[in-house]
């Protein structure tokens, strides 16, 4: 249906040219989805954008190729046809619903707007026909809610909202450019089924834009493989799954975080005790509960996985634990001093004894701190090292987390995102701390990147005998470094249990719910 | 990536700052380097008025009276026989002067307050923006009068009275910088290292809100500059015999059907010096800007 060949697209800019896509040709059959796989960079979203007119250009530049759809060119459409195809033959769902849909528009409204603008048809059936397919994208009672305002949505029901808006037109393509990659992991399963679902229903062609092979693995058809702007394999699924042919794609499969990690429940004292936390949030006259009367024990030396969706809470946990947020009512036992009652300067001193490494690499950097200075900062300031010998405590450091040394005064900017969390693990250690809450620190890097970064806090955990709590809503990722897991669900506790215990027998519906959501049982099964 | 194993951290590569990365970008706008130029020129000029000028600039010529501009005097004299290079050469040391250090004055109140109440927040954020608020509200031109009056005409008193008022708006921009920044993760990292608010403060923030306040105080130089021209123009700023480009012109002005040069070339002056500050404001604010910094 869809036939793309030699597509070239290069971005000109002030550094120089940049080949983004580099003469790579595929099909998208009808009825049947076809996966771009590839990290960040890899050219894959470009190369589908530049399939409806949406490459800005300059600084884009077509150089070759074409794009056969229904016997047309796409490449070659005036602006004019290419509004018409767009929206009525090819539609897009994009990322993030949070920002996809105008805040100042009704539901309803942005719904009709597509189908008002591509075929001539009165207020009332347009009204008709969004009311119709907001019912088969699953979204409760339509009829009271198409008059709402996009913030009174859920992010899974905006996501559901803009599958909707795309298929309002029934275009014969759906381009979905990571649809679920901004939302939790129960409500990106619930979405891959509606895509999977309304593919077979009313037989369209999907091209699926991921990073996650394991996301791909249940729903494609056919998977391509992209990296630096190059198709580098293209298969069918299961041909891709077990016999991948190149390098990279058994790079990318065994990146999948499958399996868990040897075990040993340490029946050694608690290091930290949390008892009966609340941290609540003032909102107008009342209060968000983020953390809601939450009691649990981290054992000197294991990795405690803190698993939840999105407003679980578990990031509040983290942040209250090192005081970053004031707590409501509680206590916080490190060691036999409960740290919520310390004063400023014995604070400060305990400080070098919890650390925390963040989830976005790039906004936990200062940007005009060198990796020296970012690193020296905490050695000098608990008078750990003084100005004549923090040279060597530094670049002692950068080898434990595996940064060249030579990149000691290099800027922040000047690293990749695996880099730049590197540098991050190390200025958290630098005051060789018992205790690290990492939160999410691995989800905003791709997947291979991913599985570096686990490694190297796995080894690390070792060497300084580290107690951890691992924060994600992840349970692939936590599956590989915990001991054991606390579930959480709206600042509660739903279970808590060793690792294995709780991926084996879950007690618990929602973890039940959690566990069937993971993305990639086809990867599993074939595993197993 | 092959990279040899150093023992010393001098021996590494040096990276590129984001300051350096900003210069390099601003060293390809020619019409910014014009402007820099410019204004180098100006202030080396400025600098060294008292040794170069060709003439004293109390030298009185009564006889000689308005003469267009001749070998002698390049720029032409005024109707007391005055040498207009001269004039607008001292013109333009106090000028030059009430621009930068009211601005500077206005940098420094500014910074330091929007800091602290952005960093702060809640009560104490509430309380230092009102007063920003309060002190907006006043008639501007009424309270420098006030100040005149009670305190006489002194050229201290001007630019302190002029950073007063140009140092709210740089709180303002200040303190929005820094909330936008004490959200970042990195904040939060110095927190749980332990460092303390006046060191996050100093090492942490203002460094990375320094982007907007560059490109504002460039701005803010001309206005200044024209506030004290408007003023010595009201004959509330400098008074004879000292001068500036504001009360040249002001004087020109008057004449200015029969003597145009006395009016022409202190324009000029302070034309090309306002141009050359919005040049080089806009190619900071181009150089600056982290959307465009490493695409």
């Amino acid at each position: 249906m869809l036939t793309a060949e030699n597509l070239g697209i290069s971005f000109v800019t002030r550094m120089g040219t940049n080949k983004a896509v580099d003469g790579i040709s595929f099909t998208v059959e009808a009825g049947k989805i076809t996966a771009i796989i590839g990290e960040s960079g890899s050219g894959k979203s470009v190369a589908c954008y530049s399939l409806l007119g949406l490459i800005p250009q300059p600084p884009g530049r077509i150089d070759s190729g074409r794009a056969l759809f229904q016997g047309q060119d796409l490449l070659q459409l005036t602006e004019a046809q290419l509004r018409e195809t767009r929206g009525r033959d090819i539609a897009m769902v994009f990322q993030d619903p949070m920002t996809c849909l105008n805040p100042y528009m009704t539901v309803g409204n942005q719904l009709m707007e597509p189908l008002r603008y591509h075929k001539k048809v009165s207020k009332a059936q347009a009204r008709e026909r969004a009311l119709e397919l907001l019912e088969e994208v699953g979204i409760r009672d339509p009829a009271s809610t198409i008059d709402n305002y996009p913030h009174q949505f859920s992010g899974g029901m905006r996501q559901r909202v803009m599958i909707a808006m795309a298929l309002i037109n029934e275009p014969k393509l759906l381009i979905a450019d990571e649809p679920t990659t901004a939302l939790d992991v129960t409500i990106q399963a619930q979405i891959l089924e509606l895509l999977a679902a309304l593919q077979k229903k009313r037989n369209i062609g999907i091209l699926f834009i991921s990073h996650d092979l394991a996301v791909v693995a249940d729903i494609a058809d056919t998977i391509v493989v992209m990296q630096e702007g190059k198709i580098i394999e293209t298969g069918n699924r299961d041909d891709i799954f077990r016999h991948a042919q190149q390098p990279y794609t058994q790079k990318l499969l065994q990146a999948i975080p499958t399996g868990g990690k040897s075990e040993v429940l340490q029946k050694s004292e608690p290091l930290l005790s949390i008892r009966n936390l609340s941290t609540w949030f003032r909102q107008g006259k009342t209060h968000v509960k983020a953390v809601d009367d939450v009691s649990f024990e981290i054992r000197r030396g294991e990795v405690l996985g803190l698993v939840g969706e999105s407003g679980s809470g578990k990031s509040t946990i983290g942040r209250s634990i090192l005081r970053l947020v004031p707590i409501t009512s509680g206590e916080v036992i490190f060691d036999g001093t409960d740290i919520t009652a310390l004063a400023a300067r014995e604070l400060k001193n305990m400080r070098s004894r919890l650390q925390i490494i963040f989830q976005d690499p790039f906004a936990s950097l200062n940007p005009r701190m060198t990796v020296f200075d970012t690193l020296a900062e905490p050695l000098l300031l608990h008078g750990l090292d003084n100005r004549s010998n923090v040279g060597a405590s530094v670049l002692k450091l950068m080898d434990d987390v595996g940064l060249a040394r030579s990149f000691v005064r290099k800027y922040p900017h000047e690293f990749s995102g695996g880099q730049r969390q590197r540098i991050a693990i190390g200025r958290a250690l630098a005051t060789r701390p018992e205790f690290v809450v990492a939160d999410e620190p691995v989800s905003a890097l791709d997947v291979t990147i991913q599985a570096q970064i686990l490694d190297l806090m796995r080894e690390l955990g070792k060497e300084y005998s580290l107690t951890t709590l691992f924060i994600s809503h992840d349970l692939a990722v936590v599956r590989k470094l915990a001991d054991r897991i606390v579930v959480l669900q709206k600042g509660k506790i739903v279970e808590q249990a060793g690792t294995s215990e709780l991926f084996e027998h879950p007690r618990q519906p929602y973890t039940r719910q959690l566990l069937q959501s993971i993305p990639g049982r086809v990867l599993r099964a074939n595993a197993t | 990536m092959a990279t040899p194993v150093i023992a010393n951290i001098v021996e590494a590569e040096e990276g590129t700052s984001l300051w350096q990365d900003a210069w390099l970008r601003l060293s390809r706008n020619r019409l910014a380097l014009f402007g820099l130029a410019v204004l180098v020129l100006f202030i080396l000029i400025a600098t060294l008025t008292p040794w170069i000028a060709p003439y004293s600039y109390t030298q009185h010529n009564l006889d000689l009276g308005a003469t267009p501009p001749s070998a002698a005097h390049w720029l032409g004299t005024d109707i007391f026989g005055r040498d207009m290079l001269t004039q607008v050469m001292y013109g333009g040391r106090i000028s030059l002067a009430v621009g930068f250090i009211a601005t500077a004055v206005a940098l420094v109140i500014g910074i330091t307050w929007g800091a602290i109440a952005g960093y702060a927040g809640g009560r104490i954020d509430a309380v230092m923006m009102r007063m920003v608020d309060i002190i907006y509200a006043l008639p501007f031109m009424i309270f420098i009068v006030l100040l005149m009056v009670v305190f006489g005409r002194n050229m201290l008193l001007l630019f302190l009275a002029i950073g007063a008022v140009e140092w709210l708006t740089m709180a303002r921009i200040m303190r929005s910088q820094v909330q936008s920044l004490r959200q970042q993760e990195f904040v939060e990292a110095a927190i749980s290292l332990g460092l303390s608010p006046a060191t996050i403060v100093r090492r942490h923030l203002i460094p990375n809100a320094l982007g907007p306040i560059i490109v504002y105080t460039t701005l803010t130089i001309p206005s200044v500059m024209l506030l004290e021209a408007f003023l010595s123009f009201l004959g509330l700023g400098v008074q004879p015999p000292q001068t500036s480009w504001g009360l040249l012109i002001s004087y020109g002005a008057e004449s200015m059907e029969e003597y145009p040069w006395l009016l022409l070339y202190p324009g000029i002056a302070m034309t090309l010096t306002l141009f050359s500050l919005n040049f080089l404001g806009d190619g900071l604010r181009d150089a600056l800007d982290v959307r465009g910094a490493k695409d």
